[in-house]
């Protein structure tokens, strides 16, 4: 069950192409672009940092042969100013430094997640079916940390210890060549073991991610299913599975740990080797006076001082190493192409002017801000009105089928040709399954058909921008989603400058009075971070969201599945009204929501099979008399 | 909540220790949150005093021995780490004289003894990592499971008060905090440490004056520090609570797109999430500059200490009260006692907030399941009939909420075995807490439930889910495939069984016709599985189980019709003889029942066969006739 050892949630992906780091992190640049001149300038005062610390080796060199050589101890305070001061340059160049970037790295970091955040909001709904929310949670946070950590660091490290190493090796073969060259001997098999590790331990790496990953989701469902693990007293195999998997984790997080044991003991052991190889080779040419006793203590000194550069090398590497990967993870979401962009290319395909334009145009709307989009309605809505007045919701040669499903499997929904005239009301009755919730999906253009059209008031919907659409078209769904916000507002966020006095008619066709009830009234904060409600409570405020803004069409997702039948009575009388002035699709399981509208259609198998009133149904269509009464239906199989 | 996509590498990040103790915004500032402070709004739960440490001394007692053996093995590492230093003193003050006068002695024991510390420094550190790793991860391995299995053992209340989001960020983030300290802050931390300790021990040995020079420049270090700690603590936490904002606000987004969609929201929380995004920028600017500013002052004192004890060695030396060698010695010495400086800050940090992340889970640890598993279980009765159903009995049974709301008062009750009985009446009547209470996912403030006249609490759990099962309105699906999922009803069952149950709810059809049949994986391409499927997936599930007493709370709100007629013909054929309580909106459900109880403000208000209710001018009577009105 949950032992399952696949990536969950995380939709398969393409056989991975070899990539290169360099290439995956230099998408960064129009993120870093807008700060790039403090980048640059933190870097160079860095690299100047770096190499002050080498010459305070070559003051202490000068100390020990001049003044202390001769016994002269005035002279000592000289070498004493010159390192203090030395000390304080060093220490206030890295603070200019870190100050340089501490702003700009945050402004990155923030600028990437607000992109990614916009660009989410206005992927295809099929996207976020296809992606849990973790996942893309985990880019917007875990990942741009890393981001923001590579630019602090590697980045900057990665050139300016590159640069230290060599002015370090040019002052230490200066001073002595062959103690240089001695120091320099491991430095080689150093860097090329570091970047051996680095791939190796990198694989490891994403596999302890990946496996934390399904521990995650394990977590998670033994946590929401709590109920059924309990009613079903199934504690031990869950903890087993649980077990399984932490387990694995373990492993690999042992593996991983030999790993960095290796490449520790060579970064510890190599170094020293040379540096003892120096040191009694140092000794006997200083023994045999061919090398002053300070140039020795120089020479170790800058040896120490070389060692961070030169190990640091293998992590910064690391590091660049989990940056490309954060930076492949986040524009593996940013490349997917947004539901206008999509639109626009299909259109530019099918070398449609006219759709083309409007693409533009709703491009255009959505860039800018609110304000443009109430002149462009009045127009189309002008021109249209010309043209197909009061047309209705019409569905033309509608196929639909999910963008992953296998080839050879049948569509969801074929053939689809239905007419709701302007002010009517149509139920969608179906079997479970049958596709009246994709249906639902399709008019507000949460997916897009594979075939056909769908037009309102004769306008096809592709040729609306989509604002405009979502603004004649208000929908209650199934399940009844609440924000962390006001009642109010939530009820309020189906219209835009809806009243006061919308929300109170709103709630009353809703008979979500229940309202006035809470603690502050329609004040109160509901959803995830406030008062938790009942399901037919969300239900009727999500219902109450529907028809604040008293739309053109309206489609109800079986809005009153949940309530009790009192309540649902009560809904129905005011529901009503609202009907008699829209054009509204109806999902209904139930007779009673059947009552509500003038002609009912049946969904079978992704086509409709019959249109009529419930009383022409009920008489002719076997399948609809038995899925509202629920009468064996033999004789129709 | 967050499914973190853990691990990010080596020790990078200790400077976002911070961020693992991140998302607790909620409840302090939640008006709707109870003016008491109920102690379930907070992260933190209550804990006796030392929770936290005995916490930790349980999860490392057990390996005691192997602690020890990495503690030595760091002990023995550092000494040889930094024996160097202490060599080239011996070689400059010793082996060079010798070497003039003709003796290779010295110089060789240097070159000995530099070889033999340098392996043997690089052979610990291997030993140190893959014991100190096997450490930690047995500990995180504990941890995680003691996290895992608790959560599932305390009782339905507990999770129905301490929020599912918050429970999950106590086993994957703040476990994640614990895990950074381990594998990366603590081996460091302790180096930091013993290199001081040793560092000072030599200095003081090679030279009083010099050593204890180093000594007193601790002390201005340790204030900067503590500074420091004190100033990141609050701006970390200023942060954290920053973009615990964010992840909300993104996570409600991403999870309700179609809302978010269908009502243009996207330019209003465009809007939003920068204001959310701007504060934390903001205030993640200043965390960085606070650890520049700790960096700067650290550097400045570490580099004037090594300028002032330089100056002071030098002056000696060319006075002649010191040896050259020692002054060399020194000078390698303080510049690795103050490398590790700016990097102390990070550690602590990611220590702090593993400490905070351990008194949380501590908290949760401490939790005792107010449903407790019997310390001396009773077997269920062997059967009195042929018929599978067995009686249910309420013995005087009350149920208030510790908090003192009184939600059902004392009453008896009881249901035959093998009968039908619907719970109707309004959302609040108490139908719910009645089924839980006989589910036992609570227990009885006062009075007994009895199954054939044991107590439900004498019951060990397995032997009480093979009596009582409840099939609820939220049917939610575990990862696996379809088959996996109705299993859970009966671990053990054959396909063949999975079939037959899957059939006898109605749920073959739409299961044989998904792309792999019951071995579609529901988290998966094409496993796209409707609301009504879900529950008959659910219903399947309890078929399987094949319990004595079935509990429907609301399990067929998302059906058509001929869902609930197939599960209504399945109570009368597989089902059959079973005890069953059916909690319905729909009165449709009603009709197959033997026995209806009306149910308002927790006390049951009729009780009788539906027709007599029916005939009756009670409440029920009233419900009916709405009901059929509404049917035509």
């Amino acid at each position: 069950m949950a032992a399952t050892n696949e990536r969950l949630r995380e939709p398969e992906k393409e056989p991975r192409i070899k990539r290169s780091a360099t290439r995956s992190l230099s998408r960064l640049w129009p993120y870093v672009r807008p700060v790039r001149a403090r980048f640059l300038t933190a870097a160079g005062v860095a690299a100047v940092a770096s190499c002050m610390g080498l010459v305070i080796p070559l003051v202490l060199k000068w100390l020990v042969d001049g003044p202390v050589a001769d016994r002269e101890p005035g002279g000592v305070w000289l070498g004493g100013a010159l390192l203090l001061g030395l000390g304080v340059a060093e220490a206030g160049l890295f603070g200019v430094r870190r100050w340089l970037v501490a702003r700009p790295l945050a402004f990155v970091e923030a600028s990437m997640r607000a992109d990614l955040y916009r660009h989410l909001q206005r992927l295809p709904v099929s996207f976020h079916d296809r992606w849990a929310s973790g996942q893309l949670l985990s880019r917007a946070t875990t990942d741009l940390m890393l981001l923001r950590m590579f630019l602090a660091f590697p980045l900057t490290f990665l050139v300016v210890n590159g640069v230290t190493v060599l002015v370090g090796f040019a002052i230490l073969l200066a001073q002595q060549w062959t103690l240089g060259l001695v120091l320099l001997l491991p430095a080689i098999p150093l860097i090329v073991l570091c970047s051996v590790f680095e791939t190796r331990y990198a694989v490891v790496a994403r596999t302890v991610q990946d496996q934390t990953g399904d521990l995650t989701t394990v977590v998670e469902e033994g946590v929401l299913g709590i109920r059924i693990v309990k009613g079903f007293g199934r504690h031990r195999s869950q903890a087993r599975a649980f077990r399984a998997l932490t387990g694995r984790v373990r492993s690999t997080e042992l593996h991983k740990a030999g790993l960095l044991a290796t490449i520790w003991a060579l970064i510890m052991t190599l170094p020293e080797l040379a540096i003892g190889a120096a040191l009694v080779l140092g000794t006997v040419q200083v023994a045999d006076g061919d090398l002053s006793a300070g140039t020795l203590v120089a020479f170790l000194s800058t040896a120490l001082t070389l060692r961070w550069p030169v190990e640091s090398l293998g992590f910064l590497l690391a590091m660049s190493q989990d940056a490309a990967t954060a930076t492949d993870r986040f524009f593996e979401v940013m490349d997917e192409p947004t539901a206008e962009q999509s639109t626009a290319e299909q259109s530019t395909a099918e070398q449609s002017t006219a759709e083309q334009s409007t693409a533009e145009q709703s491009t255009a709307g959505q860039s800018t801000a609110g304000q443009s989009t109430a002149p462009q309605r009045s127009t189309s809505r002008n021109g249209t009105l010309r043209t197909t007045p009061q047309d209705g919701l019409r569905f033309e040669g509608l196929e639909f089928r999910y963008a992953d499903a296998p080839p050879d499997a049948p569509p969801v929904l074929a053939g689809i040709d239905l007419h709701i005239r302007s002010g009517e009301t149509m139920a969608l009755v179906g079997a479970t399954g049958s596709g009246k919730t994709t249906l639902t999906a399709l008019v507000p253009r949460l997916h897009e058909p594979t075939h056909g059209r769908i037009t309102l008031d004769g306008r096809d919907i592709t040729t609306l921008p989509r604002d405009e659409l979502r603004e004649l078209v208000a929908v209650a769904f199934e399940e009844p989603t609440l924000f962390s916000a006001t009642a109010g507002e939530n009820v309020l966020m189906g219209a835009a400058g809806a009243a006061e006095a919308d929300l109170v008619r709103a709630l009353q066709v809703a008979q979500a009075d229940f309202v006035h009830a809470l603690p502050q009234g329609a004040d109160t904060q509901v959803g995830e971070q406030g008062l938790s409600l009942s399901g037919g409570q969300r239900q009727r405020l999500a219902l109450a969201r529907a028809v604040v803004g008293q739309p053109r069409f309206l489609v109800l997702d079986d809005p009153l599945s949940a309530l009790d039948v009192h309540t649902e009575a009560l809904v129905e009388a005011a529901l009503r009204q609202v009907l008699a002035t829209t054009t509204a699709l109806v999902v209904a399981h139930r007779p009673s929501t059947v009552l509500l509208a003038d002609r009912v259609a049946l969904l079978s198998g992704g086509r409709i099979a019959a249109v009529g009133t419930h009383h022409q149904l009920l008489g002719d269509s076997a399948e609809y008399r038995s899925l509202m009464s629920g009468i064996e239906r033999e004789e129709a199989r | 909540m967050t499914q973190t996509a853990a691990g990010t590498g080596t020790g990078t990040n200790a400077e976002e220790g911070a961020d693992g103790a991140a998302d607790e915004p909620r409840a302090a500032d939640k008006p709707g949150a109870a003016p008491d402070g109920d102690p379930f709004d907070r992260d933190v739960l209550p804990a006796p005093k030392g929770a936290t440490f005995s916490l930790l001394r349980s999860l490392l007692s057990p390996r005691r021995g192997r602690v020890w053996v990495a503690a030595v093995l760091l002990v023995l590492q550092q000494a040889a780490v930094q024996a160097g230093p202490l060599l080239v003193a011996y070689a400059i003050d010793t082996a060079v004289p010798a070497f003039r006068d003709g003796g290779h002695g010295p110089l060789i024991a240097v070159a000995v003894a530099y070889l033999g510390c340098s392996l043997a420094s690089g052979a610990l550190q291997y030993t140190f990592i893959r014991t100190s790793a096997r450490i930690s991860q047995d500990v995180l391995l504990d941890l995680r499971g003691r996290i895992f299995r608790h959560a599932q053992a305390l009782s339905v209340d507990f999770h129905e008060r301490y929020t599912s989001g918050r429970l999950i960020s106590r086993a994957t983030t703040d476990v994640e905090s614990l895990r950074e300290l381990l594998s990366e802050g603590l081996e460091e931390l302790l180096g930091v440490a013993l290199s001081g300790v040793y560092i000072s021990v030599v200095l003081l040995y090679l030279d009083w004056g010099l050593g204890g020079a180093a000594v007193l420049s601790f002390w201005p270090l340790y204030l900067l520090v503590r500074r420091f700690q004190r100033r990141s603590m609050l701006v970390y936490r200023k942060r954290s609570t920053a973009i615990a904002a964010v992840i909300v606000k993104f996570t409600e987004t991403m999870n309700g797109i179609r809302p978010v969609q269908a009502f243009r929201r996207e330019r209003v929380n465009d809007a939003d999430f920068h204001e959310l995004n701007h504060r934390h920028e903001r205030v993640n600017g200043d965390a960085i500059l606070e650890m520049a500013r700790y960096v700067v002052g650290s550097r400045l004192v570490a580099n004037a200490a090594v300028a002032a004890i330089v100056l002071w060695g030098a002056y000696r030396v060319a006075s002649g009260d010191l040896a050259l060698g020692v002054l060399a010695a020194a000078a390698l010495y303080l510049r690795r006692l103050y490398d590790p400086i700016d990097r102390l800050g990070m550690f602590l940090n990611s220590y702090q907030s593993a400490a905070a992340s351990l008194e949380k889970i501590a908290g949760l640890l401490t939790q005792r399941p107010s449903v407790a598993e019997p310390a001396d279980p009773k077997p269920l009765p062997p059967r009195s009939s042929e018929l599978p159903g067995r009686e249910v009995v309420f013995d005087c049974v009350r149920f208030a909420y510790r908090t003192g709301g009184e939600v059902l008062p004392t009453f008896d009750l009881t249901l035959p075995a093998g009968q039908t009985v619907a719970v109707v009446g309004a959302t609040g009547a108490g139908k719910s807490t009645l089924a839980k209470l006989l589910a036992r996912f609570y227990d009885p403030t006062s009075g007994r439930v009895l199954l054939d006249g044991v107590d439900l609490r004498e019951l060990a759990t397995p032997e009480l889910r093979r009596g009582v099962v409840m099939v609820t309105q939220e049917a939610f699906l575990f990862s696996g495939t379809v088959a996996d999922n109705i299993a859970i009803g009966r671990p053990d069952a054959t396909r063949a069984e999975i079939e037959h149950a899957a059939k006898a709810i109605g749920a073959h059809d739409f299961i044989a016709a998904l792309p792999d049949g019951y071995d579609t994986d529901v988290r998966k391409r094409g496993g796209r599985i409707s609301a009504g499927q879900r529950q008959l997936v659910a219903f399947a599930r309890a078929l399987l189980a094949d319990p004595s007493v079935l509990i429907l709370d609301e399990a067929t709100s998302s059906l058509d019709i001929p869902g609930e007629r197939a599960v209504q013909r399945a109570m009368h054929t597989v089902l059959h003889g079973r005890t069953a309580v059916v909690i319905a909106h729909r009165l449709s459900t009603v009709e197959i029942a033997d026995r209806v109880l009306v149910m308002a403000d927790g006390r049951i208000v009729e009780d009788g066969s539906p027709e007599r209710l029916i005939a009756g001018e009670g409440r029920f009577a009233a419900l009916h006739q709405a009901w059929r009105e509404s049917l035509v």
